[in-house]
């Protein structure tokens, strides 16, 4: 039992739980049932993604992913936000 | 991998974190089908953006800074971005189902104030 | 000193974010540091954003204290919760809270914190009457939330933030 086999595994456990969790939001996202469950629904499902990122490059072990982390939080944020207001107001820019 | 030179409690004690983070994160969307009505689902998310996040970036930022060998604290960037943006889309969202609950007359719609 | 640096805070944050971005802070990367410290407030002058004045240290700290305490703590309370859905014993429900908070930013910290942990969630705010509308997920932990709220958040905001301390 090395260190590198405890992280494999760790790390690849808490990926898929990440996973599961990406799929348990995109099945509140296709099942509604109103058009807020369903952007909830992708707010959870974007923050899981970026969560899964984060722990794959723990797993490579390269700082590289950290980008990526908070390029997926920046676009999620702003999809959430201009749908809610769409939602709010039937217009995102006013 | 190169995290062969690492210490066997180390890798544990990241691993620990990781886990518990993911958990929570599981836990949170485990909560959006669970839940009953929309307002009690939108705390749901807010598991996994705080405590989840917190500790899976605190095990990011101690492999990498073992890993690199100096003090990595880059990912606290994510932290701080999400502790920022998540209430802003959390209090639009639960502004505008409650907008919508009240215009069509729904009997779970908030109160007025 | 308000010519140079009409927004201390937003310089530092600024200056510790990039050294955070490239990460070993060579003396190239702390002097850039400090060029985007001193010249990005100048560009956001443009936008006139409301000069933050934050007072009492001491209360900052607690205040920091309480929140990481309360937020791990109603982590645990919503995991528990969802994972053994007593929907019977559970009560959950809007409150409304009147607060005499009116610092913007004081009441921003206070979203993020409400926020944060997971049994509230901030629903609405009214400028007029400076009512907030809350949804409170479990009930059954404590009764009082308003008491709560006034007391462990608001009155360290309203020491951080408002000119005339209450």
């Amino acid at each position: 039992m090395t260190s590198v086999t405890i992280l494999d595994w760790g790390l690849g456990l808490a990926q898929g739980m990440l996973v599961l969790a990406m799929a348990l939001a995109a099945w509140r996202m296709l099942r509604g049932p109103r058009a807020q469950d369903r952007i909830l629904g992708l707010d959870t499902f974007y923050l899981n993604g970026m969560l899964a990122i984060v722990v794959h490059g723990m797993r490579t072990g390269s700082g590289l992913y950290f980008e990526a982390a908070l390029i997926i939080g920046m676009i999620g944020f702003t999809a959430t936000v201009a749908l809610a207001k769409f939602l709010m107001q039937g217009e995102v820019i006013q | 991998m190169n995290g062969a030179e690492l210490p066997i409690w180390a890798a544990c004690l990241v691993v620990l974190l990781t886990v518990t983070g993911a958990g929570f994160a599981l836990v949170g969307a485990l909560g959006l089908i669970r839940l009953k009505t929309f307002y009690e689902r939108v705390h749901a998310p807010s598991l996994g953006a705080t405590l989840g996040m917190a500790l899976i970036l605190c095990g990011s930022m101690l492999l990498l800074s073992l890993i690199e060998d100096r003090l990595v604290l880059r990912d606290a960037l994510i932290g701080l971005f999400f502790t920022v943006t998540t209430p802003v889309t959390l209090l639009l969202l639960a502004r505008t189902a409650a907008h919508r609950d009240r215009f069509d007359g729904n009997p779970e719609a908030p109160p007025e104030i | 000193m308000s010519r140079v640096l009409p927004h201390p805070l937003l310089s530092l944050a600024l200056a510790l974010t990039w050294l955070l971005l490239n990460a070993p802070p060579t003396p190239g990367n702390v002097l850039l540091a400090v060029v985007v410290g001193l010249t990005v407030p100048a560009v956001m002058r443009a936008l006139e954003p409301r000069p933050v004045r934050l007072r009492a240290p001491s209360a900052i700290a607690r205040l920091l204290g309480v929140f990481v305490y309360d937020m791990v703590r109603s982590n645990i309370d919503v995991a528990q919760v969802i994972l053994n859905p007593r929907s019977g014993e559970r009560r959950t429900g809007f409150i409304t809270v009147p607060l005499e908070l009116r610092e913007p930013a004081g009441l921003t910290v206070l979203a993020v914190i409400l926020t944060a942990t997971p049994g509230t969630l901030w629903v609405q705010y009214d400028s007029d009457t400076g009512c907030l509308l809350l949804h409170v997920l479990d009930f059954t932990e404590d009764s009082d939330w308003e008491a709560r709220i006034k007391d462990r958040y608001e009155r360290p905001l309203l020491a951080i933030f408002e000119r005339t301390p209450a």
